[in-house]
């Protein structure tokens, strides 16, 4: 949007997103997902052990973690998954009870 | 595409760094620009300071690198005026107050709540004291480990003493080796007892006999009680072990020998080799281990010949992996706790340091005490304990009793004696669960509350916050791992359980056998499972010997999660706090970084 730039970053060997130099998303949060790809289980409920990789597509940040289902142990990385939104420099965190989907 | 890390590497990195540290503690933190922030906590790693995580803003952690974990007579005094002095913030830990600092995993001393315009002072003291935290964090040569009583164990094939020493001088502050893909971690032993941990180490030398020159070749299995006479004493050489990210390897045999006085060479070669083909794309493939594992020993040993080494390397010798007992589950020597003879006659005594925390004031009186009894040297295992050297035999009763061994033990509880854990949420950014502080309610539980059969005199607990595995928890007895599950439907903190794990001739990782239980079953967990094993343990059978007979789900069925009369205080997200034990401990309430004067 409008030509403003977002740093995004994976800091601390994986334990947090950044964006514009403030640390915003972090791991060991639960996160319910709908990732058929990860498990069997109708909502994925996943625990974030390790972020891999963080990107923007269009206002949404995404990224892919590595972490593991607690319902029934499946681990593994994910897809792109939305974490929050960027408004100019303004970061807004997806709602954590928030039902994910993966996108990509 | 390079790494963040690796961009940052690559304008500022090694040596130059310590002139912009002393600049911006000049300056205040606040002089660190915003946008270079992250860039420069990297740095620092390098000269051992490791900013805390989230809610802790302008702490950092303190390493400071002890070679072979040797505390020189009136070092550990230095490190207790320090830790009094500096290692004080905003937080107060319930079990250990504040001021304190750890021994580590890796034979470090850490300290906590140092504030940057702390740091110059803090450099001056610790220097003027033959002390460094050069390279004790960041992507080089890491604290060099080993049998902490190298040069004085009265079971020692070789002393390692010197030839750690020379890498140490050789391999810190030098600009070849500096800047390194990842953490490059030594360890040289020379005692026949494994207590160097080698296996775990990206790089290991072991100690071996091997018949050199005159052509009489030969690994020396054939070789009798005259022929032993005549070997000559070095290192076998492995590559590439490590615990970290699921991804466990032991050091693999890269069919190398080498005399004392050519460790240097081969090191500097590996680590060489290393820095040249290392992944620098990807930090999590980054580790020698994978390497190892894409190359395989042999192309490892080929390249290492060619491109590095100029002298024929030796075959490896005849090692003594069958005499291992230390972590390894079984025998005398599991660990280097209580009175041990050395070689001059003289003795040293391992106390026990509960998950390796030690108060300040604790640390004077020990320093004091080992000024009294002994020459005034300490040092440290990797289990995270200290060692008393130099008492001689008419001083050993009087120490015995002094009042501090009542705390630091030299004949502890087997779940004192065996406990290991990490840092954890309170400090760390990766953590998933609360550590150094549970692992400690859960040793006092099982101390109070479970029987081992009378012949099992050791019991490994490590607990580790996440897969980093700084508690280096795949090589204990009960290995337990930093996970969450919900309980009646809400998230709680709860430990993946290992079995079987241990270090020794064989060494073997344990197996992940029960997932997920909240973190107030597991007390619960661990009295079912040594019931089960007391009641079905053939005769004289050790703990290791017992998991390894039985499949994963009938460990999981002894295993038995259940709630007990321990409670656990932190079950709730201990990682939303600012500081897990602050009265107010949500982020909104985390202090402002400390204020410059
Ligand atoms: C704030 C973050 C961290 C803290 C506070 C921390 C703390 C520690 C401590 C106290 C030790 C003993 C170390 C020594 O004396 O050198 C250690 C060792 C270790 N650390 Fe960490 N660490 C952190 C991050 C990491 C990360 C990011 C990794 C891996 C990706 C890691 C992997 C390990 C491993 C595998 C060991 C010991 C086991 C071995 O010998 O291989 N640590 N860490
Ligand atoms: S094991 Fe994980 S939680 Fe524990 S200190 Fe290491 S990185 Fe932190
Ligand atoms: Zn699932």
């Amino acid at each position: 949007m409008g030509g403003v730039t977002t740093r995004l970053r994976v800091l601390d060997d994986g334990a947090w997103i950044s964006v514009n130099d403030d640390r915003k998303v972090r791991v060991s949060e639960l996160w319910r997902l709908d990732a058929p790809d990860l498990c069997e289980c109708a909502l994925t409920d996943l625990v974030v052990e390790n972020f891999q990789s963080v990107g923007v597509d269009g206002s949404t940040v995404e990224v892919r973690v590595y972490g593991q289902c607690i319902a029934c142990g499946a681990a593994g990385t994910t897809g792109w998954i939305p974490v929050g939104r960027v408004r100019g420099s303004e970061f807004a965190e997806i709602d954590r009870s928030a039902v994910r989907r993966v996108r990509r | 595409m390079p790494t963040d890390v690796e961009n940052w590497k690559s304008e500022v990195y090694g040596n130059e760094i310590r002139d912009h540290l002393f600049e911006f503690a000049e300056e205040g933190f606040d002089s660190i620009p915003d946008d270079e922030r992250d860039a420069w906590f990297e740095r620092f790693k390098w000269w051992g300071l490791y900013h805390q995580r989230n809610g802790q803003e302008g702490y950092f952690m303190m390493r400071i690198g002890t070679p072979n974990g040797v505390l020189e007579p009136g070092q550990l005094r230095t490190v207790g005026e320090i830790a009094d002095e500096y290692a004080r913030g905003p937080g107060t830990n319930p079990i250990f107050g504040d001021a304190y600092a750890d021994f580590t995993t890796r034979q470090s001393i850490q300290l906590h709540w140092i504030e940057l315009s702390d740091v110059p002072a803090i450099f001056e003291k610790l220097e003027e004291n033959g002390l460094s935290t050069q390279q004790a964090c960041g992507d080089s040569w890491r604290n060099i480990v080993g049998n902490p009583v190298a040069g004085k164990d009265g079971q020692e094939v070789i002393d390692a003493w010197p030839v750690i020493n020379e890498l140490n001088e050789t391999f810190k502050g030098n600009d070849d080796h500096s800047n390194l893909p990842r953490k490059w971690k030594v360890s040289v032993t020379g005692s026949a007892d494994g207590s160097g941990q080698g296996d775990i180490n990206d790089l290991a030398f072991e100690p071996a006999y091997k018949a050199v020159g005159g052509g009489g070749g030969g690994d020396g299995d054939e070789g009798g009680d005259e022929g032993e006479i005549e070997d000559a004493v070095g290192f076998n050489v492995r590559v590439g072990g490590g615990l970290a990210r699921n991804e466990p390897r032991f050091a693999r045999d890269i069919d190398v020998w080498v005399p004392p006085e050519r460790v240097p060479d081969v090191a500097g070669g590996l680590s060489a080799l290393f820095r040249d083909y290392g992944d620098r794309e990807d930090r999590y493939n980054a580790r020698v281990k994978f390497l190892v594992d894409e190359w395989g020993a042999a192309e490892v040993r080929e390249t290492l010949q060619e491109e590095y080494v100029d002298f024929e390397l030796e075959s490896a010798g005849r090692d003594v992996r069958e005499e291992y007992t230390y972590n390894a589950g079984e025998g005398e020597r599991n660990d280097l706790i209580g009175v041990h003879d050395q070689k001059n006659g003289e003795n040293f005594v391992g106390l026990n340091v509960l998950v390796g925390r030690m108060g300040a004031t604790d640390v004077l009186d020990l320093a004091d005490l080992a000024a009294e009894y002994g020459s005034g040297e300490v040092r440290l295992s990797q289990r995270q304990n200290v060692i008393v050297t130099d008492v001689p035999d008419d001083a050993l009763d009087e120490f015995l009793d002094e009042p501090l061994l009542k705390h630091y033990s030299p004949s502890p509880s087997p779940f004192m004696r065996g406990s290991v854990a990490c840092t954890g949420t309170e400090f760390c950014s990766l953590s998933i669960v609360e550590t150094k502080n549970r692992q400690v309610r859960f040793a006092r539980w099982l101390k109070a509350n479970v029987d081992l059969p009378t012949d099992v005199d050791e019991f490994h607990v490590h607990l580790s916050g996440c897969t980093a595995s700084c508690a280096q928890p795949q090589i204990a007895d009960v290995s337990l791992r930093g996970m969450k599950t919900r309980k009646d439907g809400d998230p709680v903190e709860a430990l993946d359980v290992g079995l079987g794990g241990g270090l020794g001739e064989n060494p073997q990782f344990a197996r992940w056998v029960t997932q997920r239980v909240p973190v107030d079953e597991v007390p619960g967990a661990i009295a079912n499972l040594v019931e089960s094993f007391a009641a079905e343990r053939d005769e004289g059978e050790s703990f290791r010997a017992f998991v390894a007979r039985h499949d994963d789900d009938e460990l999981d069925a002894f295993v038995d999660p259940e709630e007990t009369d321990y409670e656990d205080p932190m079950m709730h997200n201990t990682k939303r706090t600012w500081y897990p034990y602050a009265e107010n401990d949500s982020m909104e309430d985390a202090p402002s970084p400390p204020a410059d004067d």
